[in-house]
């Protein structure tokens, strides 16, 4: 049982569990959606006091904050007793395309060029960290939800706001990478 | 507790979005180089018994574990937020490979140059909150 979790999940296994986690938190009464967090921490934080967004009873979405922990903890497990030691199966065409780029694949989930430690020596790094994360929790706060508010439940319940939210992921998402990046990397 | 369980959820999560390997900035490339059909496997077989357990859940007005019924909101339809909202996400999606999601489990594999992304994100959401007013929806 252990060795079959441990290989990397074939798609349509990975997709199922996906909608089996949006199906326990309906059951639960709770709507799947991870980027609300965000909102939540700025308020724990104390935005509330300067702007009205923030101004909410966020102890409501106590049960999102705990499924957040978990999901670090997730990781952690899986990085440590789920792991796999071969390397993940991108396609050859990325790897040729992303080296032209200077970023290399060494087998493991992100590139060192990027999320390393000594990567940070570089103000680069900071910066298009920075830059891509401001505009992950810009764009899912306008867009009212991420890939799991979205993608995941609003698909699922064929709301056409939805899916135009996800066409906007995904034109925003190929100008990223096919005019952007090339100039940034 | 019964906030427990939902951290046993978001764990389980957590392990999902690893061995699924869509925490990866390498796959999110692939993704948008239509390199390969493993994220589109993944999001649209989630989609489909999504939207199966959906269907079945309103025809057959399932209750929730409280004993209410399970209601699903629909999204407002102010469409001009979508578009716009998505298009930006999409830029920083390509850009870190992490949605918010994803962020947070890669954080705890171990990659702590995530914790910038996450601030960037959580200045991002307070900027939104500030502007709101200014921007069209």
């Amino acid at each position: 049982m252990i060795d079959f979790i441990k290989q990397p999940w074939p798609w349509y296994l990975s997709g199922l569990m996906i909608s089996a986690i949006m199906i326990i938190l309906l059951y639960w009464g709770k709507a799947f959606g991870f980027s609300s967090n965000l909102r939540t921490l700025c308020t724990m934080v104390g935005a509330g006091k300067k702007v009205k967004f923030f101004d909410f009873d966020w102890k409501a979405q106590k049960w999102n904050l705990m499924f957040l922990i978990g999901s670090i903890i997730g990781g952690y497990i899986a990085a440590n007793f789920l792991s796999n030691p071969a390397d993940l199966a991108l396609s050859t065409a990325t790897i040729a395309d992303l080296s032209a780029l200077g970023i290399s694949f060494n087998g493991s989930l992100n590139p060192d060029e990027l999320f390393s430690i000594s990567a940070l020596s570089e103000p680069k790094t900071w910066i298009l960290l920075l830059i891509g994360g401001l505009l992950v929790g810009f764009g899912t706060r306008y867009a009212g939800g991420c890939t799991s508010g979205h993608a995941i439940s609003g698909l699922s319940n064929l709301q056409l706001p939805s899916l135009v939210a996800v066409v906007g992921f995904f034109i925003g998402g190929l100008v990223m990478t096919h005019f952007i990046l090339p100039y940034i990397l | 507790m019964k906030l427990i369980k939902y951290i046993f959820a978001g764990i389980l999560f957590g392990i999902i979005m690893v061995k699924s390997e869509a925490v990866s900035w390498f796959r999110i490339q692939e993704m948008f180089r239509f390199q390969s059909f493993h994220m589109y496997g993944i999001i649209g077989t989630a989609v489909i018994f999504g939207v199966l357990a959906v269907f079945l859940i309103k025809k057959f007005n399932i209750k929730d574990a409280s004993g209410q019924p399970i209601v699903l909101y629909d999204k407002d339809k102010q469409y001009k937020k979508y578009i716009i909202g998505g298009t930006i996400f999409g830029l920083g999606w390509a850009l870190t490979g992490a949605c918010p999601g994803p962020m947070f489990v890669n954080l705890g594999y171990g990659y702590l140059a995530m914790a910038i992304v996450i601030f960037g994100a959580l200045v991002g959401t307070y900027l939104y909150g500030l502007l709101r007013n200014k921007l069209p929806h």
